[in-house]
């Protein structure tokens, strides 16, 4: 009586069993790869979070209280005739990030433990552990600033690559900024009289890092997710970010007598030329988009100008950090120049002119 | 002095405790004075300060040991297939998670945006880092099933329904229901969507049965995958659970937001009983061939899960603080689930439009049958000849069931959580901005009607959300061919013809459902014909629709 009793009876539910028809559909089919075919990274990520002009056949079916929905593309002030084109070029899904994250943590406490065994910390220059002490103790607050305004900026992508490669960045630098306060901890404690409340003090009021904060802040308080990412990784980080760690930290930091810094900084400036990639190709498909390029633009200039503007008064601020070492290795002005070639070839990249304010 | 130390001192290194350092990192916060944060996710509740965060974690420690859950999970996949898994999987389980994973990833993910609401809220920056570290988990948990549906499509007989999974999920009837309650995540009040209906309600009480249960029958049915990736995936949750109950209890003390509160608890519980119990339900209950009567069935692990621990020991404990808990709503849901049939219900409805499907659904048979007996007395009289029916219908050129005659009435879809009103007698309908709709039960209608507007009770809730979009399903298709809507969704294999649904999981070519055979049928939407009724037909026909209908055996 039954159907299946007129069946032959199923042996196996392994791919290859049985050939009928669709038996052999064994890639997703419903996106179009970048390259030749879809890489992993691809799989895992395309369309994950839908619109309505991929699929979402009723259009998303809630809305906020004045009517925007749950994604909008009026979220930023950029305009694409594509939003799905853009994939990360670092690939990022959950378990490569992971591993990243997690060698990364690995590699620190190696270096971090294996030096304060060696006592290396008690050889560090007193006037650089004062530098670590009371300006890498304020950077560090910095870094966890523009985590939070990444971890915000994630909620508004239009697309799951977008949001994605925000949410990893915002990963990066949350890590790090907590990478510098435990290593902050750590060093300290085998140092007398290390101040602990040092960085957290300068970096509210010492007049050295108050560009820096007033930089951090106004791209936290920006309401535009893609004009936070923009400012984060093309302005902030090439006029600030890599100024202070490459520019200086790492720069300096040898001639005190402190190798383990460097190690703990040059994380960083790896995280940074990942999600910095990711940033430029965002950034470079907007400005070559064919019907809306010239506009975005215009519209990102104006970010530029705005933020370079900020981030280059913070960057000349703190200038006197660069006398304070007892060794010094390092000019400001060499740091700047190199911050001024790296702004130059980012904007040239994403098809933008380098900042006036930059000249 | 010389660095060099003895060994005494190396190996009593000193370090931080977890406690500093989880105090050091809060303390990276501070509150900023040229520009402020743009609140742009709306709320109308006002957060208090903090009670202290119940979570100590770092990154440094939380990355190793996130790699660590995942080399288990990768390994056991690896294991899986050596040890030939696919070989003794039933079919009848992986189908349905064909539905269940192109569904999940997006609430998953939309977990991980809703962290940018909480935490701009967030009072205190060590709760603000414990959403941020949620936020990387819920993006770990969103690309690991994909991860995993991809295996299953990859290794599984039948691949196709996999194949296009993400499409699949913007345009099927029964993912909109999914899509629902990933939507409610992160839209409208951010702590009534991030906080109450995602972590209070959701992660709390129903990733249980989610995460936990399901992954116990997914083993009874040969698939050890979803079970390793699932429970990785549950050993996240206790954190989110802290977080969620660290900002409930920073509302929770100011009394302005009680009325919210109670109103928030009520949606969220009512609704996610309504989506998750009807999908979740479904699938253990009709996905497995494991009929083993002394396995708790849906209706006891829902006690266990629902009843016994979040009820009693997480909700009941609100009231000390002046919150009114709808007592009355839990044991409404606990009878819908015992004795109104909710869950075989809406495995009936599912079945019935088996064709709008991209999963197979294989049918019920005598086995099932005294399983279900046995768990649920009185389920023969009931469905008994429903499923026989299904399975006399479900060679290719039978009449469609939804289309036969067996005295089945399709049923209306609620407005506020998708899922058909299977539980006929509580049919609900009203008006709303001069607008007819229809609800699953009263708690339902009050969801759209008073919760979901711009007023509370006379309070103005500008931030709390609307429903939008073209909600229903059915109206996109209405008065449209089978075949056709079929191929508009995309339903089809690649062979152009065979549909992706099948009524029964035999796979050779012959019993395969092709366009031709559901040519001819016309999809009706409820609604639509409801709107169009004159109020005497329309009142005659609520009426009837409560009165339910018997299956005539074919
Ligand atoms: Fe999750
Ligand atoms: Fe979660």
């Amino acid at each position: 009586m039954s159907v299946q009793g007129e069946q032959s009876p199923l042996s196996s539910g392994a791919a290859g069993a049985a050939v009928f028809p669709g038996s052999d559909s064994r890639k997703f089919n419903y996106f179009e790869p970048k390259g030749r075919k879809a890489t992993h990274y691809e799989d895992m990520t395309v369309d994950v979070q839908p619109d309505p002009e991929r699929y979402l056949a009723q259009g998303w079916i809630l809305s906020f209280g004045d009517g925007t929905p749950t994604y909008s593309k009026d979220w930023t002030a950029l305009k694409s005739s594509n939003w799905h084109l853009y994939r990360a070029p670092d690939q990022e899904w959950e378990r490569t990030h992971y591993q990243r994250q997690s060698t990364i943590v690995g590699m620190l406490k190696n270096i971090v433990d294996n030096g304060r065994r060696a006592g290396a910390p008690s050889r560090f220059d007193p006037r650089w552990v004062k530098v670590l002490q009371d300006h890498v103790g304020a950077y560090k607050h910095a870094e966890y600033g523009l985590g939070k305004a990444l971890t915000q900026a994630q909620r508004y992508g239009y697309t799951q690559m977008i949001n994605n490669a925000i949410l990893t960045n915002s990963s990066y630098k949350l890590r790090f900024a907590q990478d510098l306060t435990l290593y902050l901890s750590e060093i300290g404690l085998d140092l007398n009289g290390f101040d602990h409340e040092a960085g957290k003090k300068h970096w509210l009021e010492d007049p050295l890092w108050q560009g820096v904060r007033e930089a951090i802040e106004t791209i936290g308080g920006a309401a535009d997710y893609l004009e936070q990412y923009f400012a984060i990784n093309l302005v902030f980080e090439p006029l600030v970010g890599e100024l202070f760690r490459s520019g200086f930290i790492m720069q300096a930091a040898a001639a005190q007598n402190d190798f383990i810094t460097p190690a703990v900084v040059s994380a960083a400036e790896a995280d940074y030329e990942q999600n910095l990639a990711n940033a430029v190709e965002l950034f470079q498909i907007m400005s070559s988009d064919a019907s809306h390029g010239e506009a975005n633009k215009l519209v990102m200039q104006g970010w530029l100008e705005r933020y370079a503007a900020l981030c280059g008064k913070a960057a000349d601020l703190l200038q006197p950090v660069w006398s304070q070492p007892r060794v010094k290795v390092v000019q400001f002005a060499d740091a700047k120049a190199a911050s001024a070639n790296r702004m130059a070839a980012i904007c040239d990249a994403v098809g933008l002119q380098a900042p006036l304010s930059l000249n | 002095m010389s660095g060099a130390m003895t060994l005494n001192k190396i190996t009593q290194q000193k370090g931080i405790g977890i406690s500093e350092a989880t105090r050091r990192i809060a303390d990276l916060g501070w509150t900023p004075s040229y520009v402020q944060e743009a609140m742009t996710f709306p709320t109308d509740y006002r957060i208090a300060k903090a009670p202290k965060d119940p979570m100590k974690q770092v990154l440094r420690s939380y990355f190793p040991m996130q790699e660590e859950k995942d080399n288990r999970v990768y390994g056991a996949l690896d294991a899986a297939l050596r040890g030939d898994m696919f070989r003794n999987v039933q079919p009848r389980w992986v189908e349905w998670m064909k539905l269940f994973l192109a569904i999940i990833p997006f609430p998953e993910i939309s977990a991980a945006r809703s962290m940018a609401m909480v935490g701009r809220l967030a009072p205190g920056d060590d709760l603000r880092t414990g959403f941020t570290m949620q936020m990387v988990d819920e993006f770990r948990h969103s690309t690991i099933q994909m991860n995993l549906k991809k295996w299953y499509m990859e290794n599984y007989i039948d691949p196709a329904g996999f194949d296009i999974t993400e499409a699949a999920f913007g345009k099927c009837y029964a993912t909109t229901i999914g899509r629902q309650f990933g939507e409610a995540f992160v839209t409208g009040d951010a702590i009534t969507s991030a906080n109450i209906y995602l972590t209070v309600v959701a992660e709390t009480a129903f990733t249980n049965t989610l995460f936990v249960a399901m992954p116990s029958e997914a083993a009874r049915n040969g698939d050890y995958a979803l079970p390793t990736v699932f429970l990785s995936v549950q050993s996240d949750e206790s954190r989110h659970i802290g977080n969620g109950h660290s900002l409930l209890m920073s509302i929770l003390n100011k009394p302005e937001n009680h009325l919210l509160l109670e109103r928030d608890l009520r949606y969220a519980f009512w609704q996610n009983h309504g989506i998750v119990d009807a999908a979740i339900g479904t699938i253990i209950e009709y996905g497995t061939k494991n009929r083993d009567k002394k396995k708790e069935s849906y209706a006891e692990l829902w006690h266990r899960w629902i009843y016994e621990d979040y009820y009693r020991t997480y909700m009941l404990p609100l009231e000390k603080y002046g919150i009114k808990i709808h007592h009355d709503d839990v044991a409404h849901a606990w009878d819908r689930i015992v004795k109104q049939g909710y869950v075989h219900k809406v495995a009936q409805f599912f079945s019935a439009g088996w064709w709008a499907n991209f999963w197979r659904i294989d049918a019920m048979d005598e086995r099932d049958f005294e399983w279900f007996e046995y768990k649920y007395p009185g389920w023969y009289a009931e469905y008994g000849a429903w499923w026989e029916n299904y399975r006399k219908l479900s060679k290719p050129g039978s009449v469609p069931i939804t289309f036969a005659d067996t005295g089945y009435v399709y049923p209306h879809r609620c407005w506020s959580n998708l899922v058909p009103a299977v539980i006929r007698e509580e049919l609900q309908v009203d008006e709303v901005d001069g607008e007819l709709y229809t609800y699953g039960s009263e708690v339902d209608r009050w969801t759209h009607k008073e919760a979901f507007a711009p007023e509370y009770q006379g309070r103005p809730t500008p931030a709390m959300g609307r429903f939008s979009g073209r909600r229903q399903w059915e109206e996109l298709y209405h008065g449209w061919d089978m075949a056709d809507a079929i191929k508009d969704m995309g339903f089809v294999r690649p062979d152009g013809k065979t549909l992706i649904a099948q009524p029964h999981l035999s796979f050779e070519e012959k019993d395969q459902w092709t366009l031709d055979h559901v040519r001819g049928y016309t999809i009706q939407s409820p609604i639509v014909n409801l709107r169009a009724m004159t109020p005497e037909a329309r009142a005659q026909h609520i009426a009837d629709y409560r009165k339910g209908f018997t299956i005539k055996r074919l």
